[in-house]
């Protein structure tokens, strides 16, 4: 059980500082980082809190603490994958928008240029 | 091009790749209705299709970059409508769909006032020019439809398609993005518009080969029932029914 917790904390230390870096390069937006920074930090406090962990998966019904840790892991991710499709869709949505509205300003732009041109 | 003048009419074809037929699509439509404006919407081809459309006396309105069927086709649409035009009837620049059908396309939206026309490959004899995956496909989706539009379609994935401008307003606004032909008629039908269909020739593609493939197939059955799905579930937007006179 202690190896995973260790393998847990590894993990979570490696996701904060490979998105901190992604932030400080500017790879990723600052406002997209928090849920990846605050799902890392939930998993890095239960993998080094027995006590909290053990409390959490006697509440969830589960014998063995580090499934509770792993379910809980799983959870934190699916709801960051989910808000990011959010975020994905819309960014598509307007991103055609935008496209279309530079599409139809250029094919009045050529049309004036002719109708100017005679 | 405008479409100031009363039952105004545009021909939009949209276009990826189709420099080989994409010329002989549009002398055929200038045939067919002299006097209508065709305008070419381009996805962003890498061949020669814009020029052969110019060459073939079409209007291009080229896309900044490729945004998928319903995205170029939705562009054609908002570009007629903000031009004025009052029919805008689509077909594709492969050269599959003949454009002597077209007067009867127009004729029938003028005629009828409905607010679509479908040009069916299978509202007459001649229907069976389609691959017998696609006639699966499509025999399925009428089963699909009937519930959901209230009426049966015989056609429901023809991209052979006329609208009048209360349609054109609303796909100006809300056109499903990718394989757009069944979910449009859903969301027209939550509107309570109506739809006809007409018989229309169809023809095997001039150039080039069709991109769907056994599993793009399943793809597009999954894509286009959830399609169909989400708008029928859309119940906020659909309007109301008309009262009877009493």
């Amino acid at each position: 059980m202690d190896r995973l917790m260790d393998i847990m904390t590894g993990l979570s230390v490696l996701l904060i500082v490979l998105v901190l870096a992604s932030v400080r390069r500017a790879h990723i937006r600052v406002e997209y980082s928090v849920s990846w920074l605050l799902g890392a930090a939930a998993l890095l406090v239960l993998s080094r809190a027995p006590v909290l962990l053990n409390y959490v998966a006697g509440r969830m019904g589960i014998t063995y603490p580090p499934v509770a840790l792993l379910l809980i892991a799983g959870f934190v991710f699916v709801i960051i994958f989910y808000r990011f499709s959010v975020i994905i869709s819309k960014l598509k949505d307007d991103n055609i928008a935008l496209a279309q509205r530079v599409a139809i300003l250029e094919y009045h732009l050529r049309s004036r240029k002719g109708s100017i041109a005679g | 091009m405008t479409g100031k003048r009363r039952d105004s009419l545009l021909i939009l074809v949209p276009a990826l790749n189709e420099e080989g037929a994409v010329g002989g699509v549009v002398r055929a439509i200038r045939e067919s209705v002299p006097g209508a404006p065709v305008l070419v919407v381009d996805d962003c081809s890498t061949d020669g299709t814009i020029a052969a459309a110019r060459a073939a006396g079409a209007e291009v309105l080229p896309m900044p970059h490729h945004l998928g069927l319903g995205g170029c086709v939705q562009a054609g649409y908002k570009l007629a409508f903000e031009l004025g035009f009052e029919y805008v009837i689509r077909l594709d620049g492969d050269g599959q769909h003949d454009a002597q059908d077209i007067p009867r396309i127009y004729e029938t939206l003028r005629r009828t006032g409905c607010h679509m026309v479908i040009g069916s490959r299978f509202a007459e004899a001649n229907g069976s020019n389609t691959s017998w995956l696609r006639a699966v496909g499509i025999h399925f989706f009428r089963l699909v439809l009937r519930p959901v539009l209230g009426k049966p379609v015989r056609d429901p994935t023809s991209g052979y398609v006329g609208v009048n401008r209360k349609a054109l307003q609303v796909f100006s606004q809300s056109f499903p993005l990718e394989y757009p032909e069944i979910e449009a008629l859903v969301v027209l039908q939550r509107k309570r518009f109506v739809f006809e269909e007409v018989p229309c020739r169809m023809h095997p593609r001039r150039t080039g080969r069709s991109s769907i493939t056994p599993l793009k197939s399943i793809y597009y059955i999954v894509h286009v029932l959830l399609g169909v799905f989400v708008n029928v579930l859309k119940y906020e937007r659909r309007a109301p029914k008309p009262k009877r006179r009493s």
